[in-house]
């Protein structure tokens, strides 16, 4: 099972064949959840394509980062394709695409707004599920070294000497 | 050398902990001559060992046993399983701690008869001043090597703490610094200077912060005087028909328990498991738990009112660069009820890694206004609050028979209620960290709530009476000469100061008396 599988040495035409467009930037396929643009694509084993594009989507509506891409979401519910989760999975799309079917969406990855799936999401705040991909999601996203950047946090320093003649004192604004 | 002791050796004193109370101790009294076995539950993990990575380092040094919380207090919904954040390894919180060293002040050990009757609180005075602890704050600070003493010099300031004191200076406060930091600004005592790595919480990798961990432990090793049994834990202590300790019962690495001898046990497992021992050690004779004649073993638990503030500016700070805890502003730390409460606080920069900030922001917050702080990262700084919080005998370490530890003992339920004093406190120190930052150009600000307990403090307060409290002036526990506490539970009131000065200082002391006390033969 591939971490992250790139579209390296296959087009992203290719792998966009056959896909459907689900929600702003995701695609599912046979088997896998891409990016729309196809930089990123991820297989699926015991969740559906379709589940894991909503875990994704989900993922970025409880912490929107817009200049995050959408594989780095992905990579942190990753974990959640396994069989051992695979109940909660479908039990928890169930419940976020009847609570948009309530809203008259047909389901949450065609909710267009992200104040509209904020909202659906903060009646299930509460739930097991909710809390559970928001407590996975403090770790697996803010966590990945990969992200840090965006946020332009650098990490560990004792390698290069700490900061003592690498700015530790070097704004000028105040 | 390390010494090598017989279990059956009854002439040692067991040290139980080997942090900021428990190494100091232990060191100090093989430095006199005295035999002395240091249990500690944790292993030795060293500078080379520790990781400059937050949820790393937590997984590495964390107390992670079982744990159970109630009350009002935040961290028992947002954290239930862990209501401290302290350390389980040789070196206790020595290594995770920021380095703040500040002397109480004389007021503080005066709180009932300063503060007057505060209602719901248990207030006591300390049964000893200022002045009988200078002398021993002395040794403390020149054993820490603390900057602004001793003429060591203070600590450079950061970005995070160029922000603080240009919002200091703008609000109008007087006293702010780069802090009386147990780190040292220049090389000292065979340790390097600072070299600002920015990750003092995650234990040291270039050992310029005082810990117990590298420098008690083994000056006392050195000695010849000193055993320290790693991954040892305490499960319980043993007396004899005439009420005296015995020796204590212990669990090794593979689980094997051990019974070592004694003459005297030190107990020094911080302010949950120190009582939780004494409660777990409960007998025919003592039915209550041993010390408890009073009835205040586990009870008074302070955690100090504490809370941060952090704000985003226009341009980068970049506040996880240096030193985490060089800057403080004392001003607030007074005695002064014109504010709405009792006692002061003292605020403290502080900054955390992108993957704690995520963490501890807002427990439990999401959605694009938390994100929306998170993308400001880069340019934002934050201080932390530590202030005195009243002592409440409901607040409390008790035994929470339906949770087991790994070794089938009760696990300790930690419950708070937060007192009226503590909220006003914290209101206000929030409301002047906000404008300290305002003043100097935030766009936002964050009042966030409380960390799981770093200090945790008073669950075998000191008294000079038996019934009002454990121990004596002394750390000595009024029930049973020959058992002490030797770490922040013998605190009577948490003044507004990080602690761990006051307990390395008392702990010298300490060492003195139990040393005297032997020579007389009187233990």
């Amino acid at each position: 099972m591939k971490k992250i599988i790139t579209s390296k040495g296959i087009s992203r035409r290719d792998l966009l064949k056959g896909c459907i467009t689900v929600g702003a930037g995701l695609a599912v396929g046979a088997g896998f959840v891409a990016g729309s643009t196809a930089v990123w694509a991820m297989e699926t084993k015991h969740v559906t394509p379709n589940e894991m594009a909503t875990l994704i989507q989900m993922s970025r509506d409880i912490y929107p980062h817009d200049n995050i891409g959408d594989q780095y979401y992905a990579a942190a519910v990753k974990g959640f394709d396994s069989a051992e989760s695979k109940d909660r999975v479908v039990a928890g799309v169930a419940a976020l695409d009847a609570a948009a079917q309530g809203n008259g969406f047909a389901n949450y990855l065609s909710v267009p707004w992200e104040a509209d799936r904020a909202n659906i999401l903060r009646g299930m705040e509460q739930s097991a599920f909710f809390q559970t991909m928001r407590g996975n999601l403090v770790t697996g996203l803010y966590n990945n070294k990969e992200v840090w950047p965006f946020f332009g946090y650098e990490g560990e320093s004792y390698s290069k000497g700490g900061y003592i003649n690498r700015g530790f004192d070097d704004i000028t604004w105040v | 050398m390390s010494a090598k002791f017989d279990l059956n050796d009854d002439g040692v004193v067991v040290v139980i902990g080997s942090g900021a109370g428990g190494g100091v101790l232990a060191n100090e009294l093989a430095q006199k001559g005295i035999s002395v076995v240091c249990l500690e539950a944790g292993g030795r993990h060293l500078p080379q060992d520790y990781q400059n990575d937050e949820w790393g380092s937590f997984g590495q040094i964390s107390w992670l046993d079982a744990r159970t919380t109630s009350g009002d207090w935040r961290v028992a919904k947002d954290f239930s399983g862990l209501p401290s954040w302290i350390v389980k390894a040789v070196g206790g919180s020595t290594v995770h701690w920021a380095g703040a060293s500040l002397r109480f002040q004389e007021h503080e050990f005066k709180a009932k008869t300063v503060y007057g009757e505060v209602n719901g609180a248990n207030l006591l005075d300390w049964p000893i001043g200022l002045s009988e602890l200078e002398p021993y704050y002395d040794k403390a600070e020149k054993k820490l090597g603390v900057t602004r003493t001793n003429d060591i010099p203070g600590l450079p300031g950061n970005n995070n703490y160029k922000v603080f004191e240009a919002g200091a200076k703008k609000l109008g406060y007087k006293q702010v610094h780069t802090g009386r930091m147990a780190i040292n600004s220049q090389p000292r005592d065979g340790r390097t200077a600072c070299q600002q790595v920015g990750f003092c919480f995650q234990g040291c990798k270039f050992g310029a912060k005082w810990s117990s961990a590298y420098v008690d432990i083994p000056q006392g090793e050195a000695t010849g005087n000193l055993e320290v049994r790693t991954n040892a834990h305490v499960l319980k202590i043993e007396h004899d028909k005439k009420g005296k300790v015995t020796g204590v019962v212990y669990a090794d690495k593979d689980g094997n328990q051990h019974l070592q001898k004694a003459r005297i046990v030190s107990v020094a497992g911080n302010s949950i498991e120190s009582p939780r021992l004494l409660l777990n050690s409960a007998s025919t004779m003592f039915p209550d738990g041993l010390a408890n004649s009073s009835g205040q073993v586990g009870r008074n638990y302070m955690r100090h009112m504490t809370a941060s503030v952090y704000a985003s500016f226009e341009k980068p700070v970049r506040f996880w660069r240096g030193t985490t805890m060089a800057g403080i502003i004392t001003d607030e730390s007074r005695h002064d009820p014109s504010r709405g409460f009792v006692g002061g606080y003292e605020l403290e920069t502080l900054a955390l890694g992108v993957p704690f900030m995520a963490a501890f922001l807002n427990p439990g917050g999401w959605g694009r206004e938390f994100a929306a702080a998170m993308d400001t990262y880069e340019n934002m700084a934050g201080m932390w609050i530590v202030g005195e919080d009243m002592p409440q005998e409901t607040n409390r370490i008790t035994l929470n028979h339906a949770v087991k530890d790994q070794y089938g003992l009760p696990a300790p339920n930690v419950h708070f209620d937060e007192h009226p004093n503590d909220v006003a406190m914290r209101n206000h120190a929030w409301r002047q960290g906000a404008a300290l930052y305002d003043s100097v150009g935030a766009t936002q600000t964050y009042p966030t709530p409380p960390y799981p307990s770093t200090h945790n403090l008073g669950t075998n307060r000191m008294s000079a009476k038996a019934r009002d409290g454990v121990v004596n002036k002394w750390g000595q526990t009024h029930d049973i000469s020959n058992l002490f506490v030797s770490d922040g539970s013998q605190f009577t009131t948490g003044a507004s100061e990080n602690p761990t000065l006051t307990i390395v200082t008392l702990a010298i002391r300490q060492a003195d008396y139990i040393a005297k006390q032997m020579a007389a033969k009187s233990i």
